[in-house]
């Protein structure tokens, strides 16, 4: 199984360069941050204490870099001292220093092998503990947790559930008969390849299950869709009709998928059972109609058509009822994806030759550009909404990058070697 | 003046003449011979030749006729469409090739092709493999009007996933914005 190492990285424009120490960083994490002076909370996280032998992960690190990829929160220089989770924190002394929380925790390696984790959130505002936790992890499941840590305090601070448990899908071209599906955690690391092919691999679709993915794979010479489960690696053509199968995705509920397939002409709208079974066309303008995309209340479907000349995004009924154009910005305007609360649409929309990810307040008609790259594709939310992963290209390679939906934070992700591409963000592991 | 006048025009008339025999007499009086013997009986025909019994006569099952599809200067060896930006339609300029390839394919009902269309890499990679479909379709359209028959063209689209030109700019995008005809 190869393995690529990502780093995500960029260009630090404050002066939070988290990452503190440690010869064992896994993950060179530098975040461009633009919006200075954003509502950031400021947060010490310090070293965790290490007991018993080195532990496999950087714990605090990954903590770190995870927050700070948020968007949302600030890191206050901690030194070099590990604080153990069983300390007494001086809450006084870290707010003089400009931290509104504070985090401290200990690693300690057990007999048998696995790891005791502890942390301690305290709010030095409110001058309070707000969290502790201690998991009882593998060597395997150290990053893991880590990650759900970082979730906690994401949580416990915003309201909001975090995503950095969560995992990511995407499609790595090697060389030109050389493409891999991989999967890794959301912040690029850990990637695993679930499929390698000498033909072109595109479009996957995270099940909610988060277990199985659909996608397009061009391994018998023509695109055919494929559901995979990971676990297994089993595999089943769930759309090769005559023509083009393409553009899979999920009804919130898993129990359907909708395709675009041109076995009965022009490339139009289909749903099916993910099983395969009760195909039903749902377009039929004689344009193209492409990349559906779900609503998570699964009243809607979104999707691509230039039946009004040039490609824009319309939503219909999932019978394929009630079509109504959404976007009326600029002559190029694919690829929609709804946020998790359904209230912003994001796409790729061709401004002055540039190929940008737009957000679509459907509310107000507020469109707002999120990144400042000119060959975006194939954004897709985080599950929170809060965060926006695409793909770009920097240096003529092609690069994953996020963006905060605020568009102040920007990060990229590239790998040692190929072209990165097709990003779609897994759903919440319960 | 009248008299001078006809005698000037019989020298005239006189020199011309002789000019114009001066020039052609030396061939003329060397065909003589060959223009008499005209007259004279042929000559004997040489004896068929004995027959041969070694002879070898070569019988080549394929036609004779040269395949104009294998001529490299021909119309026919020019296969690619080239289209703009979120466009199918064939420009004027390649209408006669595709007119080329739709009278071949007319002529020839034993010949199959694959159209392949191809996009730049910007914009939708899903979009991409529909314009890429589109593109294929119109030049499809165009073969069938020209007399191939739809069991003749196979179309398929491989988007922007198989790029001819892998640089990021026009020079590159305007060669994969493509429909190759590609014939089995």
């Amino acid at each position: 199984m190869l393995r690529t190492d990502f780093r995500w990285w960029g260009t630090c424009a404050l002066a939070l360069c988290l990452i503190t120490s440690s010869a064992q960083t896994h993950a060179q994490l530098r975040v461009e941050v633009t919006g200075v002076g954003s509502n950031q909370t400021p947060i010490a996280i310090a070293q965790f204490q290490v007991d018993g032998g080195p532990a496999p992960q950087d714990i605090d690190d990954i903590i770190r870099a995870d927050l700070t990829r948020s968007g949302v929160f600030r890191m206050i220089d901690t030194g070099n001292t590990p604080i153990p989770e069983s300390a007494r924190v001086d809450l006084g002394d870290w707010k003089s220093k400009g931290a509104d929380a504070v985090v401290v925790g200990s690693v300690a390696k057990l007999a048998d092998g696995r790891f005791d984790v502890r942390f301690r959130l305290y709010d030095a505002v409110k001058q309070q503990q707000i969290d502790g936790l201690s998991y009882l992890s593998s060597a395997a499941e150290l990053r893991l947790n880590s990650h759900r840590i970082a979730d906690r305090i994401y949580e416990k601070l915003t309201g909001v559930r975090g995503v950095f448990a969560t995992r990511i899908a995407y499609v790595v071209q090697l060389s030109k008969t050389s493409f891999e599906l991989q999967i890794s955690d959301a912040d690029g690391a850990n990637a695993q390849t679930a499929l390698r092919s000498r033909e072109p691999i595109m479009s996957p679709s995270w099940a909610p299950d988060g277990i199985r993915l659909a996608y397009v794979s061009f391994e018998t010479a023509k695109p055919v869709v494929y559901i995979h489960t990971l676990t297994t690696g089993e595999r089943k053509a769930i759309a090769n009709f005559r023509g083009s199968n393409s553009a899979p995705a999920w009804s919130p509920d898993g129990k359907m998928l909708a395709v675009a397939l041109t076995r009965d002409g022009p490339t139009s709208i289909y749903t099916m059972n993910s099983d395969g079974s009760a195909l039903k066309r749902i377009t039929n303008s004689g344009a193209i109609d492409t990349e559906p995309f779900f609503s998570a209340d699964g009243k809607s479907i979104y999707f691509t058509s230039d039946r009004g000349g040039g490609p824009q995004i319309y939503r219909m009924d999932p019978g394929g009822g009630n079509v109504q154009r959404v976007t009326f910005t600029g002559d190029y305007n694919v690829s929609p994806r709804l946020s998790p609360d359904g209230h912003t649409l994001v796409y790729v929309s061709r401004r002055n030759n540039k190929f940008q990810v737009q957000a679509l307040d459907l509310a107000s008609g507020q469109e707002v550009g999120l990144t400042d790259t000119v060959l975006d594709e194939s954004p897709s939310f985080a599950p929170n909404g809060r965060l926006l992963l695409y793909a770009t290209e920097v240096n003529g390679r092609g690069v994953l990058a996020s963006a905060s939906t605020d568009a102040r934070v920007h990060t990229r992700l590239t790998g040692p070697n190929g072209d990165v591409r097709e990003p779609t963000w897994g759903p919440f592991i319960k | 003046m009248t008299h001078r006048t006809q005698l000037q025009r019989l020298f005239i008339a006189a020199a011309a003449i002789a000019i114009l025999a001066g020039c052609a007499s030396t061939p003329l009086e060397e065909n003589k011979a060959p223009v008499a013997d005209k007259s004279a009986p042929p000559p004997a025909p040489t004896p068929p030749p004995a027959p041969d019994t070694r002879a070898v006569q070569r019988v080549d099952t394929a036609p004779t006729q040269i395949d104009p599809l294998t001529d490299p200067n021909g119309t026919l060896a020019k296969r690619s469409v080239f289209f703009d930006f979120d466009r199918f339609d064939v420009k004027a300029e390649f209408q006669p090739l595709v007119e080329a390839h739709g009278r071949y394919l007319s002529s020839m009902k034993q010949r199959h092709v694959v159209i392949e269309g191809n996009a730049d890499e910007r914009g939708s990679r899903e979009y991409n493999l529909a314009l890429g479909q589109k593109r294929a379709d119109a030049v499809k359209s165009r073969l069938t009007l020209l007399g191939a028959t739809d069991s003749q063209i196979e179309t398929i689209s491989y988007g922007e996933e198989r790029p001819r030109a892998t640089g990021h700019d026009e020079s590159s995008w305007a060669q994969n914005r493509r429909a190759d005809i590609v014939y089995k």
